[in-house]
């Protein structure tokens, strides 16, 4: 029992995952400053951003609406995201847990976060976070299935292990998944999926600053506000993680945890390089491109992987 | 200076009213986000809704019509709220101080804690008083 509330709070729980998202935050301003030729926040932004957010500002309630619903929202967002988090990153420091189907269990805790803005955003009662809801949405409709297919396209590769610890046995005892044809459009498509999970820049629309004022977000003021900034620092370590999990091998134990640190920053890398070289997109551009072209890619990469490539 | 207050420094999010301004204040305020001056360096973002603003930046004169906007605006930001008039209008009303449907300067609405005088104010005078704004007790 003690053991699991140290996995759940501190380890590769709450607390860890909360710094090391963090530091990705900083990682991607940064990464973003460098781009357009600026300097950049300092290390420790995030930290101030969320403690000033959680220990200086005040709450406003919505006048309209349900406040009861309005705050537990965030606080489920973070829950979804941590238990998310366990289930991926346990087996990713080859710690022997998860079940036989875990990998679905991820799968729906990682659109918990999702489902909770929309839940906190129609309970605020507010007009553009109806709007910004509404779009969130539409953008879990588009890639949900395009993630999903790419589950299904690991567990075959892997030869119908539907254990995240087992997929991760089975890179570690052959090659890497991303080593082959199907892989990098499994790879390609994940990442992809991953942007429009984060909803970084080219899939932003359920935030869009400039024409809905944050959108979603638009009535989170102090604690509550801060929450969702933990749930997104979260997000934004445990997806790269879990695609370094299902194609790219793990950490192998020992030194290998360099090589880990490695791949998430260079997946984190790439989001970040999309999302600043990229407009945003209209929704119906984004559901087409999911519904279509990436569907498309992967069920190409499900043939490739039937023919054993 | 405690933790709280460090953070709340170390982290101003603003929000940028315009009132019935001529637009030079505002393209200087767009200035300070631009690579040559990059405020994001000291923590400060432009944020989209009010209610996730620690600044509020005020620029333009602010007449009748506009005094109602400002006022709800800052009733409903969260506070702790810092308000900043930014040019000559903004401060004392400028050369619209006499006119018709002039509504007052600002800190004659809300409560200004800094003041950035100009006609447009220099990006560099703005970095300088949001810098003396972060170290005001």
């Amino acid at each position: 029992m003690a053991v699991y509330l140290l996995w759940f709070f501190i380890f590769p729980g709450l607390l860890f995952m909360a710094v090391a998202g963090a530091f990705l935050s900083w990682f991607d301003r940064k990464i973003t400053a460098r781009v357009q030729f600026r300097k950049g926040p300092p290390l420790l932004q995030p930290f101030y951003d969320f403690f000033k957010l959680l220990l200086v500002k005040e709450t406003i309630m919505p006048k309209s609406g349900s406040g009861f619903v309005f705050l537990l929202a965030p606080l489920l967002a973070v829950f979804g995201a941590t238990m998310a988090g366990l289930f991926i990153l346990l087996p990713l420091f080859n710690i022997e847990t998860g079940f036989r189907g875990d990998i679905i269990v991820i799968f729906y805790l990682l659109t918990l976060p999702s489902f909770s803005y929309i839940i906190g955003s129609l309970a605020s009662g507010n007009p553009l976070a109806a709007v910004g809801a509404s779009r969130e949405m539409k953008l879990i409709i588009s890639y949900e299935l395009t993630f999903l297919l790419i589950m299904a396209a690991v567990i075959m590769k892997s030869g119908q292990k539907f254990d995240l610890d087992s997929i991760i046995a089975a890179q570690q005892s052959g090659t890497p998944f991303i080593g082959s044809i199907s892989g990098v459009l499994l790879f390609i498509a994940g990442v992809f999926c991953i942007q429009a999970k984060l909803a970084l820049v080219p899939f932003d629309m359920p935030e869009a600053e400039a024409e809905l004022a944050s959108g979603i977000y638009i009535e989170y003021s102090g604690p509550p506000y801060a929450m969702i900034k933990l749930a997104k620092y979260i997000m934004l370590f445990i997806l790269p993680a879990f695609l370094v999990a299902l194609l790219m091998n793990g950490m192998n134990p020992g030194i290998n945890i360099v090589w880990l640190i490695l791949k998430i920053l260079g997946v984190v890398l790439l989001l970040t390089l999309i999302r600043n070289t990229n407009p945003r997109v209209k929704i119906k551009q984004a559901a087409r491109f999911f519904l279509v072209w990436m569907n498309l890619l992967v069920v190409i990469a499900i043939v490739l992987i039937a023919l054993g490539l | 200076m405690g933790f709280k207050d460090y953070c709340l420094r170390k982290s101003l999010w603003v929000f940028h009213f315009g009132g019935a301004s001529c637009n030079n204040c505002d393209i200087e305020i767009l200035d300070c986000l631009t690579p040559r001056y990059d405020l994001e360096r000291f923590g400060i973002l432009l944020v989209g809704s009010i209610r996730h603003a620690d600044v509020l930046l005020v620029n333009g004169s602010i007449n009748r019509r506009d005094k109602d906007r400002l006022l709800e605006l800052y009733h409903q930001a969260p506070k702790p709220l810092l308000v900043v008039a930014i040019g000559a209008c903004g401060c004392t009303g400028g050369i619209f101080a006499e006119g018709i449907t002039f509504a007052g300067p600002v800190d004659k609405i809300i409560p200004v804690d800094a003041y950035i005088p100009g006609c447009p104010p220099k990006p560099e005078a703005i970095i300088a008083g949001i810098v003396k704004l972060a170290g005001k007790k």
